[in-house]
C-alpha cells in the first residue's frame, strides 16, 4: 500500500474498491471502511462482478464483467477530463505522460465504457465524479484486479486514475493493493523473487550484486531467475530437475492442476518442507516437518509496510523445527556455512544489505512495529509514500493503456465465465483453516455461485450438486443460488482440493510483465448431474 | 484545567474528563460493567457510581464530567451500598455456575461481588428468565442466563466490526440480547469476528473452541505476536497452557496492537487449533519405494545434500528452483533467496505472491 490501514478508517473521504471483496479477504480492513462510510459518511465506489457485502453500503456499486477494468477505468478517467474536474497543479508540477495518456482515454465515453463492462453510462459518471471531487480519495485494489492477463495494465489504470485526480502523496489517498497473505510484502521484500535481492535490488545489476557478493562472500549469477508459475512449465519440460518447495502447496493454488501434477512428476527430486503433509507433500522425496508461526521468532511485514514481531509461545512438535534452521544446517551441510543462533541475528544481517529496513531492530520492533521506508535508526518509518507527489522515479508517469479482452472468452461450448476467490472463513489452500475444526465445521465444502436466471435456464436448484467444466477439467460441486452475479458469470472457491478451483483455471493466460495467472476469468460450463 | 477533590485529594484534570477517567489518571480504580472505552457510553450498569458531594443522588462516574470544586467519595458507606444492591440485582437473574464457567477467575461480576462480599441475592425469589443454549454456531457460545445486560457485545458489534447482528431485545426483566429474530447468529449478518467476546465481562459469551482446555485465569502465558493469517497483520495474543496453543485474546491497547486495536477477524480468533492437529508434521519422511518412512535430520538433510549437488554438477545450477512462502517470516524468506543464490547458484527463487 502507498497509504497506511488506519488513514482508510478516518483520513480517507472516499473510497474506491476495485476487485476487492475486503470484508471477506481483509475482513479487519473491511470493518474500518464500514466504519468511515457508516460513521464519517465518506462515499464509497465498489467495482466488482460479484455483489459482494460492501456494495451494498456503496454510494454507486458496478457489476462490471470480469477482465474489463482497464474499460472501466479509462470511461471513468474520459469523465474526468471531459468535466474538467482534473487535479491540473498535480499534473502539471508532479507528472508525464499526461497527453499521451488522455488520447488513449479519449475514446473511452462513457457510452462505449459501458457496452464493455455492462455497467451503466450514468454510474460511471457518477463514480467518477465521486472520486474526483473528494478532497481525499482513496484506491484499493486486490486480486480481483491482479489475477488477469492484463493484471498490470490493470494497475497502471489505477495508478493513472489516482494521480490525474492528484489523489496519492496525502494521508487517505493512495493507490492501495491490499495483499493477500500474511507476509506476502515481506517475502517480495526479501527478494524471494526471481529477479530481485531484498528492497527490490536488481539482480542484474552489477552494484547489488557486487555489494551480496561481497557480503556473502560467493559469486552470484548474473541473470534473471524463472517465475514460479515459469519453474513449473519448465519441470513440465524436462529442464527442471530439482525442487525445493518451503510452506506453498502448489497442488492447490496453481492453475491447471493437472499440468503441475505431471511437472511435480517429472522431476528427479522434489523436497517439501510444511508443518502438514499437504498435496504436494504426497509428491516429495523428502519431507521435513517445518515450525507453525506459533513455534517461531522473527518478523512479519503486513500490506501497509509494517515489519512486526512474530514471537515463540510453544515448541514445535516433536522433531520439526524451525524453517530457517532448517536451511541455514542444510546449507552448512552443502559447504556453505550459515550459523545463526537466532533469526534476530539473521535480522541483523537482513538491515545491512536491505536500505528500506536499515534502521530497523528487534528492539525498536517492539510495540507498534516500523514501517519501511526505515533507512536510519533515527528514522520514524513511512506511513505514506510519495509525500507531495514526489515519486521514487522523479515524476510519476502516466502510462497509456487499451483495453485488451481476457485470454478465454466464453463461446458455444464453454458459454459461462468463471471466476475465483476465498470465503472469510478459509485461507488459500485450506492447509490450515481445513485443519481449523471451528472453520472446517462452519464451511466444510466448495460451491459455485449461479444467479437465479441461469439456475432457471439449467434446472438447477439452490444446494444441488453440479459438475463445473473448462477446457482443463471438470469439478463436482454444490450450487448456490444468488442475486449477487452476473447471469453469465459463476465463481467458486480455492480453498478446497477435493473440489479444486484450479482443476479449472488457466495455466496459458499469463500477465506478460508480472506473470500473474488469468485466475479471475476463464470460459466454463456447468452442467446437471443426472 | 479543572481542579476537584476525589477521597480527599486534590487533583487536576483538562476539562471535558469524566470522573472516571479522572480516577483512572490518578490511580483510583472504580468498578466499572458497561463502560469500554472504545465504545460509545451507555451509562447504564450504575457500577461506576460515586457520591458528589452536595448532589441528592449517587452520580454514575463514567458519564459525568469532572466540575471544578466537586468533592467525590468513591467508595463511602453510601456507595458501597449501592453497589451491593446492583449486585444482587445482577445475580438475581444469573445463572452461579462459576466452578466450569470458562471466565471463572477473570469475570467482572464475580471480582465485584467478591470485593464487596455479595454472597446471593435478596430479589431472588421471583426466579429468572430462562434461556436454554441453542445456538448451534462453532465459534461462540450464547449463554444468555449469565448476561448482565451491559450492552457492551451490542455495542462492540454496531462500532467495531458494524456487524449489527445483535440488539437488545424486550424490556425490563425480560430484556435480553438477540439477532434480529431471536434466532441463530449464522442467520443473522454475524461474521463471527468474536468482538463480542472480547468484551462482555462475564461469562455470557465464550469461545467454543477453547471451551474446556484453558480459561483466561487458568493459562500459563499470553505471547503476543501477529496473525498468520491474511495481510492485514492484526495482533493477537496466543493463550498458552501447558506448552499448548488453547485460545486466542485481544490486547487492546494500540501502542502494541497498532494495526487493529485487539479486534480480529473469525481466522485469526477462532483458526488457531490447526497448531495442535494430529496430522502436523512430527519427523522428517523419506520416500522408499514409493512409501514414506521416518527419517533422523542427519539422514535427511545429508541425503538432500548430496541429491543437491549432485543435480547441480549434471545439470549446472538453473536445474534448481525455490518455491518459498508468503507464510514463512523474512527471517526465513531471506535465508531461502541467500541459499538459493549463493548455494544453489540460480535466482529461480520465487513465492506465490501471484497467487
Ligand atoms: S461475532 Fe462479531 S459479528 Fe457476530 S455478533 Fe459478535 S461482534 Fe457481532
Ligand atoms: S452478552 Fe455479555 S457483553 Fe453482551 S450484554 Fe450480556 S453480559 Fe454484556
Ligand atoms: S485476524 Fe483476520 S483480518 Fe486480521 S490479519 Fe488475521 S486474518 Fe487478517
Ligand atoms: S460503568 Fe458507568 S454506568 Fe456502567
Amino acid at each position: 500500500m502507498t497509504n497506511s490501514i488506519a488513514e482508510l478508517e478516518k483520513d480517507a473521504d472516499c473510497i474506491f474498491l476495485i476487485g476487492t471483496n475486503t470484508t471477506e479477504n481483509h475482513p479487519v480492513i473491511g470493518m474500518k471502511i464500514k466504519k468511515n462510510v457508516l460513521y464519517n459518511k465518506a462515499k464509497l465506489i465498489v467495482a466488482d462482478p460479484r455483489n459482494i457485502d460492501l456494495a451494498d453500503y456503496a454510494d454507486v456499486y458496478m457489476q462490471h464483467k470480469p477482465g474489463t477494468d482497464v474499460a472501466l477505468l479509462n470511461g471513468m478517467m474520459n469523465v474526468i477530463i471531459n468535466e474538467n474536474l482534473m487535479d491540473r497543479e498535480f499534473i502539471e508540477n508532479n507528472t508525464e505522460g499526461y497527453e499521451e495518456m488522455k488520447q488513449v482515454v479519449e475514446k473511452y465515453t462513457p457510452e462505449y465504457a459501458s457496452q464493455i463492462t455492462g455497467v451503466p453510462a450514468e454510474d460511471i459518471i457518477k463514480a467518477a465524479r465521486l472520486y474526483a471531487k473528494a478532497d481525499a480519495a482513496s484506491l484499493c485494489y486486490a486480486m480481483g484486479l491482479t489475477q488477469h492477463s492484463t493484471g498490470t495494465d490493470n494497475v497502471k489504470s489505477c495508478c493513472n486514475l489516482a494521480m490525474l485526480t492528484g489523489n496519492i502523496g496525502r494521508p487517505g489517498t493512495g493507490v492501495n493493493p491490499l495483499r493477500g497473505q500474511n507476509n506476502v510484502q515481506g517475502a517480495c521484500d526479501m527478494g524471494a523473487l526471481p529477479v530481485v535481492f531484498t528492497a527490490y535490488q536488481k539482480v542484474i545489476d552489477e552494484a547489488p550484486r557486487s555489494k551480496f557478493e561481497a557480503a556473502w562472500g560467493v559469486k552470484l549469477p548474473d541473470k534473471n531467475g524463472l517465475t514460479l508459475t515459469a519453474a513449473i512449465n519448465k519441470a513440465h519440460e524436462g529442464e527442471i530437475k530439482a525442487l525445493y518447495v518451503m510452506g506453498e502447496n502448489p497442488m492447490v493454488s496453481d492453475p491447471d492442476l493437472a499440468h503441475v501434477e505431471e511437472a511435480l512428476q517429472n522431476l528427479e527430486f522434489l523436497v517439501v518442507q510444511d508443518i502438514f503433509l499437504t498435496e504436494t507433500a504426497k509428491f516429495a522425496d523428502v519431507v521435513l516437518p517445518a515450525a507453525s508461526f506459533a513455534e517461531k521468532e522473527g518478523t512479519f511485514t503486513n500490506t501497509e509496510r509494517r515489519v512486526q514481531r512474530v514471537r515463540k509461545a510453544v515448541d514445535p512438535p516433536g522433531q520439526a523445527r524451525e524453517d530457517w534452521k532448517i536451511i541455514g544446517d542444510l546449507a552448512s551441510r552443502m559447504g556453505y556455512p550459515m550459523k545463526y543462533s537466532s533469526s534476530e541475528e539473521i535480522f541483523e544481517e537482513i538491515r545491512q544489505l536491505t536500505p528500506s529496513y536499515a534502521g530497523m531492530n528487534y528492539k525498536r520492533l517492539e510495540g507498534r512495529g516500523l514501517v519501511w521506508p526505515c533507512p536510519a535508526e533515527d528514522h520514524p518509518g513511512t506511513p505514506y509514500l510519495h509525500k507531495d507527489g514526489k515519486f521514487t522515479r522523479g515524476k510519476g508517469l502516466f502510462s497509456p493503456v487499451e483495453f485488451i479482452a481476457p485470454a478465454e472468452n466464453p463461446d458455444e461450448e464453454y458459454p459461462l465465465i468463471l471466476t475465483t476467490g476465498r470465503s472469510l472463513y478459509h485461507y488459500h489452500t485450506g492447509t490450515m483453516t481445513r485443519r481449523s475444526a471451528a472453520l472446517d465445521k462452519h464451511v466444510p465444502e466448495n460451491w459455485v455461485e449461479i444467479s437465479p436466471v441461469l439456475a432457471e435456464k439449467l434446472k438447477i436448484a439452490d444446494g444441488e450438486r453440479v459438475k463445473l467444466a473448462t477446457r482443463r477439467g471438470s469439478i463436482e460441486l454444490k450450487a448456490l443460488v444468488t442475486d449477487g452475479i452476473a447471469e453469465n458469470v459463476v465463481f467458486t472457491l480455492f480453498h478446497f482440493a477435493e473440489a479444486a478451483a484450479n482443476t479449472l483455471t488457466n495455466a496459458d493466460a499469463l500477465d506478460p510483465v508480472a506473470g500473474i495467472p488469468e485466475y479471475k476469468v476463464c470460459a466454463a460450463r456447468l452442467e446437471k448431474i443426472i | 484545567m479543572v481542579t476537584l477533590t476525589i477521597n480527599g485529594r486534590e487533583i487536576q484534570v483538562p476539562p471535558g474528563t469524566t470522573i472516571l477517567e479522572a480516577c483512572k489518571m490518578n490511580g483510583i480504580e472504580i468498578p466499572t460493567l458497561c463502560h469500554d472505552e472504545d465504545l460509545r457510553l451507555a451509562g447504564s450498569c450504575r457500577m461506576c457510581i460515586v457520591e458528589a458531594k452536595g448532589r441528592p443522588l449517587l452520580v454514575a462516574s463514567c458519564v459525568t464530567p469532572a466540575e471544578q470544586g466537586m468533592e467525590i467519595e468513591t467508595e463511602s458507606p453510601a456507595v458501597v451500598e449501592a453497589r451491593k444492591v446492583i449486585l444482587e440485582l445482577l445475580l438475581a437473574r444469573h445463572k452461579l455456575e462459576c466452578h466450569t464457567c470458562e471466565k471463572n477467575g477473570d469475570c467482572r461480576l464475580q471480582d465485584y461481588c467478591y470485593k464487596y462480599g455479595v454472597k446471593d441475592s435478596r430479589f431472588a425469589e421471583g426466579g429468572s428468565p430462562k434461556y436454554p443454549i441453542t445456538d448451534p454456531n462453532p465459534f461462540i457460545e450464547r449463554d444468555y442466563e449469565k448476561c448482565i445486560m451491559c450492552t457492551r457485545c451490542v455495542r462492540a458489534c454496531e462500532e467495531i466490526t458494524v456487524a449489527r447482528a445483535i440488539n437488545v431485545q424486550g424490556r425490563g426483566h425480560n430484556a435480553k440480547i438477540a439477532t434480529v429474530f431471536d434466532g441463530n447468529l449464522a442467520d443473522s449478518p454475524c461474521v463471527f469476528c468474536g468482538q463480542c467476546v472480547m468484551v462482555c465481562p462475564v461469562g455470557a459469551l465464550s469461545s467454543k473452541v477453547s471451551a474446556g482446555i484453558g480459561r483466561p485465569s487458568d493459562i500459563d502465558k499470553r505471547v503476543l505476536t501477529t496473525c498468520t493469517y491474511c495481510g492485514t497483520g492484526c495482533t493477537l495474543e496466543l493463550n498458552v497452557k501447558n506448552n499448548r496453543v488453547v485460545g486466542v485474546s485481544s490486547n487492546r491497547d494500540e501502542e502494541w496492537s497498532p494495526v487493529n486495536k485487539g479486534a480480529l477477524c473469525v481466522k485469526g480468533r477462532f483458526g488457531w487449533d490447526f497448531v495442535n492437529s494430529p496430522e502436523r508434521l512430527t519427523a522428517p519422511l523419506i520416500k522408499d519405494n514409493g512409501e514414506f518412512r521416518e527419517a533422523s535430520w542427519d539422514e535427511a538433510l545429508d541425503y538432500i545434500a548430496e541429491k543437491l549437488a549432485n543435480i547441480k554438477t549434471a545439470y549446472g545450477p538453473d536445474a534448481f528452483a525455490f518455491f518459498s512462502s508468503a507464510r514463512a517470516t523474512n527471517e526465513e524468506n531471506y535465508l531461502a533467496q541467500k541459499f538459493t543464490r549463493a548455494v544453489m547458484g540460480t535466482n529461480n527463487i520465487d513465492h506465490c505472491a501471484r497467487l
